[in-house]
């Protein structure tokens, strides 16, 4: 069984909206992937249902041999501490500082402080934020705030790394340095990396596998491609 | 050890949230003290009533009046036929004969002559006779009444039954006011609790992303409301031990009459305010569960 599979996913809102239609996919552990489309193409949605934001409407999905849509919604936080997202919004409280804000779901965890100190030491060093540690998030540019979320994703040092539109509230340079962070994570802690995007740029200069969706199908899947390759949809 | 550290934090968590929203918190507070005072005067009310009662209940007895002919026979099988009685308490039952009734009078001497006019005539040996309900006192006496022997009953009939009907009146009303205020404080606090989780609603989905346990995200404000309950019983709480004692000095302990004797403060202001800082607390829990489960499904 591969690490994460769609099977035969569809997703129909509340308010009758279609997502997703007939979604078959598998992504391999350590696999980088895009998935790309236009906005309402259904690209969140499938993020969301990797981390039981949503449920499928038909269909089952597998992360590490967990049914997702299955389990109680008491056990859904099992899943998502093995699971690191990063958002387009950071979604960092602004009340606790940097450091605050990385150790945050270790200490729910219940997690002993020295240890946390060391896990979020490592995370703060992998994006390069050692200097900000007692910063506040407003006090912070986007960028900066980007790489505190991907520490934080990343500081119990997950399988799993969702990353909905992780650049798209932030200016080329910062994409870049923040693309950067994300790949050697990638390659460093071995980590599956799913990146739900809009950018062009990016995809293009990375060359990992790119899966495009349209209407909630999806219309293509390429091991080494590209975004222009899918620029009709 | 792990569930202590996260309920270390959640306590942490919930005094920074009392502090941090401090205007709500305060709102809440103020409005928790002020029924809970109701609820300790409501308290301290039926405390009274109850022991007033209590002391009523213990001067109230039957009088039997025995028939003169009568012989130390009839008297006793009489005794016996009155203790066996469910509602009479034997063990309180007194006889008193003729003689002994006539000289404890003749130590009045203003009924010394009377009884010398009237030469012991109209006395006659008693029972009397103390009931365990008050409330069934009529019944009892009238069952006694019917008893061979038995010239008459006294009881202060109508008397009594006003007295006790009305203090149940009284101690109920305070027991429906006690519920209600309890019930008030908890929507209090739970619409206070309903607003913090509202004004944090966005930090609330943060932590259910990180993967933050149900229980750990509900914990501080369950904690919070039992911190809100518990500080706005603090008034409360000084209010009886020093309000009740002062009141108390300055009627003298008694009100009006000398059969309403106040309960000494000592015995029940330490009682009510342990009553009133555990409502507060548990009223306080309640109300953020109430919340908490509505607002926060996670």
């Amino acid at each position: 069984m591969e690490f994460i599979e769609f099977k035969n996913i569809f997703k129909v809102y509340k308010n009758g909206v279609s997502a997703l239609a007939d979604v078959n996919l598998t992504i391999a552990r350590g696999e980088f992937v895009f998935i790309i489309g236009q906005s309402g193409s259904g690209k969140s949605t499938l993020t969301k249902l990797l981390y039981r934001e949503e449920k499928p409407t038909k269909g089952t999905v597998n992360v590490g041999g967990i049914n997702v849509g299955k389990l109680k919604n008491g056990n859904v936080y099992k899943l998502r501490r093995k699971i690191g997202v990063v958002f387009q919004d950071f979604k960092l409280l602004p009340k606790l500082n940097v450091y605050e804000n990385i150790a945050y779901p270790l200490e729910s965890y219940g997690m002993k402080s020295s240890e946390i100190r060391v896990k979020v030491l490592k995370a703060l060093e992998r994006v390069g934020l050692k200097d900000k540690i007692r910063s506040y998030p407003n006090q912070l540019s986007g960028g900066e705030q980007q790489r505190v979320c991907i520490a934080r994703a990343i500081v119990n040092e997950p399988k799993l790394i969702i990353c909905d539109e992780p650049t798209g509230d932030l200016d080329p340079k910062m994409s870049k340095e923040i693309m950067k962070v994300i790949e050697n994570i990638n390659k460093e802690l071995g980590s599956t990396i799913i990146m739900a995007t809009h950018d062009k740029e990016i995809v293009n200069r990375m060359k990992k596998r790119v899966i495009c969706l349209h209407n909630g199908v999806v219309v293509s899947d390429k091991k080494k491609g590209s975004y222009t390759q899918n620029e009709n949809v | 050890m792990r569930m202590f550290r996260i309920i270390g934090k959640s306590i942490k968590d919930a005094f920074k949230s009392v502090f941090r929203n401090f205007s709500l918190s305060m709102a809440s507070i103020s409005c928790t003290a002020v029924t809970l005072i109701l609820v300790a005067i409501a308290l301290l009310i039926t405390y009274n009533v109850r022991s007033i009662t209590q002391d009523i209940e213990d001067v109230l007895t039957i009088v039997v009046f025995v028939d003169t002919k009568a012989t130390a026979g009839d008297v006793e099988n009489l005794k016996n036929d009155i203790n066996f009685l469910s509602n009479v308490d034997g063990k309180k039952t007194i006889y008193n004969t003729q003689e002994e009734i006539v000289d404890s009078l003749k130590k009045d001497e203003s009924m010394k002559e009377i009884l010398e006019i009237l030469n012991d005539a109209p006395i006659q040996s008693t029972f009397v006779i103390s009931v365990k309900d008050v409330k069934k006192l009529t019944d009892t006496a009238k069952e006694i009444e019917k008893m061979d022997f038995v010239n008459y009953v006294k009881y202060g009939e109508n008397l009594v039954n006003k007295i006790v009907s009305m203090f149940d009146v009284v101690k109920n009303a305070c027991i429906v006011a006690v519920v209600a205020l309890i019930l008030v404080t908890a929507f209090l606090i739970s619409n206070t609790i309903k607003i913090t989780i509202f004004s944090r609603r966005q930090e609330i989905n943060i932590m259910r992303l990180v993967g933050t346990s149900n229980i750990v995200i509900k914990m501080p404000f369950l904690i919070e409301g039992f911190v809100l309950g518990v500080i706005g019983s603090l008034v409360p709480v000084l209010l009886t031990i020093y309000g009740y004692t002062f009141l108390f000095d300055f009627v003298g302990g008694k009100l009006f009459t000398d059969l309403i004797v106040l309960v000494k403060p000592n015995e029940i202001i330490y009682l009510t305010s342990l009553v009133i800082v555990i409502v507060g607390g548990i009223v306080g829990m309640f109300g953020s569960t109430r919340a908490v489960r509505k607002y926060l499904k996670v």
